[in-house]
C-alpha cells in the first residue's frame, strides 16, 4: 500500500446528546483513498462519529460536539462555509431517502445547487452517477418516476447516486445495506471498491464480514470509545492486542 | 371441537367490537344531522328568493326587495384583501417557527401567544380593529380596516395549519438536502413547501370560510348596513353578506320571509364553492407528489 496522507484527522472527538455521552474522546485518521471500516455493537458511537464529520450537530439542538476534525489539515469546526464542507462530503444513511421528486431531479439536486443549469450537462452527471450506483439500467427508461416510490434497494442506490452527484471527496456510509437485499448489497460493495480509487470512504457497518470484505483498515468502537484501529486483516486474523475486539469479530457478543 | 371454535373470551371481544363500532357510527351520523338539516332548510325556504336578479341587483325598498349584489361584491372584496394580508404573513411566520426557530422559551412563548390569539372572541378583535386600524392608523371605516381586523383574527388558523403541514414533511428529507450542502431556504423552497402546499391550502380554505362568515369584526370597522353603490377602493365602506343577513333577519321590518334564507343560502354556497375549488386543487397537487 502506498504511504498515504490523512484525508481526515480526528482528535479527541466527543459527542453528547443532552448529558448522555455517545462518543468519548475518539482520535483517529482516515487516509486518502482508503475504505475505513467502523464496526461495533449498537450504541457504540459509530453513527455519532459520522454525524460529527458533516457537522450534523447543527440539525439537532440536543447534539453537542467537542474536539477537532481536520479535513486535509483544515479544522472543520472553524469553517464558516459549512455548505462547502457538506458538498465535499457525501452521506448515505441506513434508511434510504428518495426525495419526493423524480429520479432525475433527485440526482440533479446537488449539481443544480452548485449552479449547473444546462440540461445536457445535467444529463451527463445523472447518467454517470446512476451508472456508478448500479441503478442506471433499472431506471433509465423512467427517469421521471418519483424517486420516493422506488423499491427500498433502488432508493438506497438512488441515495448513493445522489451522494456521488455532488462530487464528494469523502463518502460516509452508515449501515447502507440494512434495507437492501443481498444481491444489491454485493453490487454496491463492488461499486465502493471501484470508487475508492477516487474517493475516501468511511463505512460504518453492523456486518463484521462486510468490513472484512471492503475495508483497508477497520476501527472497533465499543461503549462510546475507540477500542482499536488496525489493518483489516490484522484485526480479523488475531494479531490484535485487545481481547474485546477478538470477542466481537468472532461473534462472542454484540 | 374445532381448534378455531370460539371461546367465551372471543365471544366477549366480538360483542365489544360490535358495540364500539355501532356506537361510533351513531356518533358520526349525529354529526351529519345538523349539517344536513341546515342545508335542507336553507334550500327549502331560501330557494324561492333566488334568481339572477337577486344576485345582480342592489337592495331596494329599504332592503325588503331587490337583490344582494352590493353585499356579495363587498364580501369578495373583504375576503380577498384579508387573504392578501394574512396569507403571506401567516405562511412566513409558520415557516420561521417550523424551519428556523430554535426551541427556546421565546419560541414557546410565541406558540402560546398564537394559540391564545385563536381563542380571543371575535367581538374583542372587532374592538381591537376599531382602535388600531380605524382610529390609530386612520384608515377610517373601510374595507382595509375590516380586512386587516379579519386578517389578525384568522392569522392563528393560517399559522397553525401551515406549521402542521410543514411538520408533516418527513425530517429525513430535510437532512438529506442539508447533507448535500443545501441551505435551509433551498431545502424549504425545493422540498418542504412543494410537499406541504396541500396542507397550507387547507388552512387558507378554513380562513376563507371564517372570513366570509364573520360579522362582529367587520360591523365596527368597515361594513355598512346599507349602501346603494359598490366600493371603488379599499378605503371605501362596503356592504357584506354576513352583516346584510343580520340586518335583514333582525333589523328591518316587513322583509319577505324567503329573503334572509336566500341571503344565507348564497353565503353558504359562496363558501362551499370556494372550498370545492381549493379541494379540487389540493387533490390535483396530492396526486402529483407522493412519498
Amino acid at each position: 500500500m502506498v504511504e498515504a496522507s490523512p484525508k481526515l484527522s480526528v482528535r479527541d472527538l466527543t459527542v453528547r446528546y443532552g448529558d448522555k455521552t455517545a462518543l468519548d474522546a475518539v482520535s483517529l485518521d482516515v487516509l486518502t483513498n482508503e475504505i475505513l471500516g467502523i464496526i461495533g455493537p449498537a450504541n457504540s458511537g459509530k453513527t455519532s462519529f459520522l454525524r460529527a464529520l458533516n457537522r450534523m450537530e447543527e440539525f439537532d439542538p440536543n447534539m453537542t460536539v467537542q474536539g477537532d476534525i481536520f479535513f486535509e489539515g483544515q479544522n472543520i469546526t472553524a469553517i464558516r462555509n459549512v455548505y462547502a464542507l457538506r458538498r465535499k462530503v457525501g452521506v448515505v444513511f441506513p434508511l434510504p431517502v428518495g426525495l419526493p421528486m423524480s429520479v432525475y431531479d433527485n440526482v440533479a439536486f446537488a449539481p443544480r445547487l452548485a449552479g449547473i443549469r444546462k440540461r445536457a450537462e445535467l444529463d451527463v452527471i445523472v447518467e454517470r452517477c446512476l451508472t456508478r450506483a448500479a441503478l442506471w439500467d433499472e431506471v433509465k427508461d423512467r427517469l421521471d418516476a418519483l424517486g420516493s416510490l422506488l423499491s427500498g434497494g433502488q432508493q438506497q442506490r438512488l441515495t448513493i447516486a445522489r451522494a456521488l452527484s455532488q462530487n464528494p471527496e469523502l463518502l460516509l456510509l452508515d449501515e447502507f445495506s440494512i434495507a437492501v437485499d443481498p444481491v444489491t448489497t454485493m453490487r454496491i460493495e463492488d461499486v465502493l471498491k471501484e470508487l475508492k480509487h477516487e474517493i475516501t470512504i468511511v463505512l460504518v457497518t453492523n456486518l463484521v464480514q462486510q468490513a472484512r470484505r471492503l475495508a483497508d483498515r477497520t476501527a472497533f468502537f465499543l461503549q462510546s470509545e475507540l477500542v482499536e484501529i488496525a489493518e483489516t486483516e490484522e484485526l480479523f486474523t488475531g494479531t490484535v492486542q485487545d481481547q474485546r475486539t477478538r470477542d466481537y469479530v468472532e461473534g462472542r457478543f454484540g | 371441537m374445532s381448534m378455531f371454535a370460539r371461546t367465551p373470551l372471543d365471544q366477549h371481544n366480538r360483542r365489544i367490537e360490535w358495540l364500539v363500532k355501532t356506537l361510533f357510527l351513531m356518533m358520526t351520523v349525529l354529526l351529519i344531522i345538523p349539517v344536513a338539516l341546515i342545508m335542507s332548510i336553507l334550500i327549502y325556504r331560501g330557494a324561492p328568493a333566488l334568481s339572477l336578479e337577486f344576485l345582480t341587483q342592489v337592495p331596494t325598498n329599504g332592503m325588503t326587495a331587490g337583490g344582494i349584489m352590493t353585499a356579495l361584491v363587498g364580501t369578495i372584496w373583504i375576503v380577498t384583501v384579508a387573504l392578501i394580508a394574512s396569507v403571506p404573513i401567516g405562511v412566513a411566520a409558520a415557516v420561521y417557527l417550523s424551519e428556523y426557530a430554535p426551541d427556546n422559551w421565546l419560541t414557546r412563548a410565541i406558540n402560546l401567544a398564537i394559540i391564545n390569539l385563536a381563542g380571543v372572541p371575535s367581538i374583542v378583535h372587532a374592538l381591537f380593529g376599531l382602535g388600531a386600524f380605524v382610529v390609530f392608523f386612520g384608515f377610517g371605516r373601510s374595507i382595509l380596516a375590516a380586512s386587516l381586523t379579519l386578517a389578525v383574527m384568522t392569522l392563528p388558523v393560517v399559522i397553525v395549519s401551515t406549521r402542521e403541514s410543514l411538520q408533516a414533511v418527513p425530517h429525513a428529507f430535510r437532512e438529506a438536502c442539508w447533507n448535500m450542502g443545501a441551505t435551509r431556504w433551498q431545502t424549504i423552497w425545493r422540498v418542504v413547501l412543494p410537499n406541504s402546499i396541500s396542507g397550507i391550502l387547507t388552512g387558507v380554505i378554513l380562513e376563507v370560510s371564517r372570513t366570509a362568515g364573520e360579522t362582529a369584526p367587520i360591523m365596527f370597522t368597515g361594513a355598512a348596513a346599507f349602501l346603494p353603490f359598490l366600493p371603488q377602493g379599499v378605503l371605501d365602506q362596503t356592504m357584506a353578506m354576513s352583516l346584510h343577513l343580520y340586518v335583514v333577519a333582525t333589523q328591518v321590518p316587513n322583509v319577505p320571509e324567503a329573503l334572509p334564507f336566500g341571503v344565507a343560502l348564497v353565503l353558504i354556497s359562496m363558501v362551499l364553492v370556494m372550498n370545492a375549488m381549493s379541494i379540487a386543487f389540493r387533490v390535483y397537487l396530492r396526486n402529483k407528489r407522493k412519498w
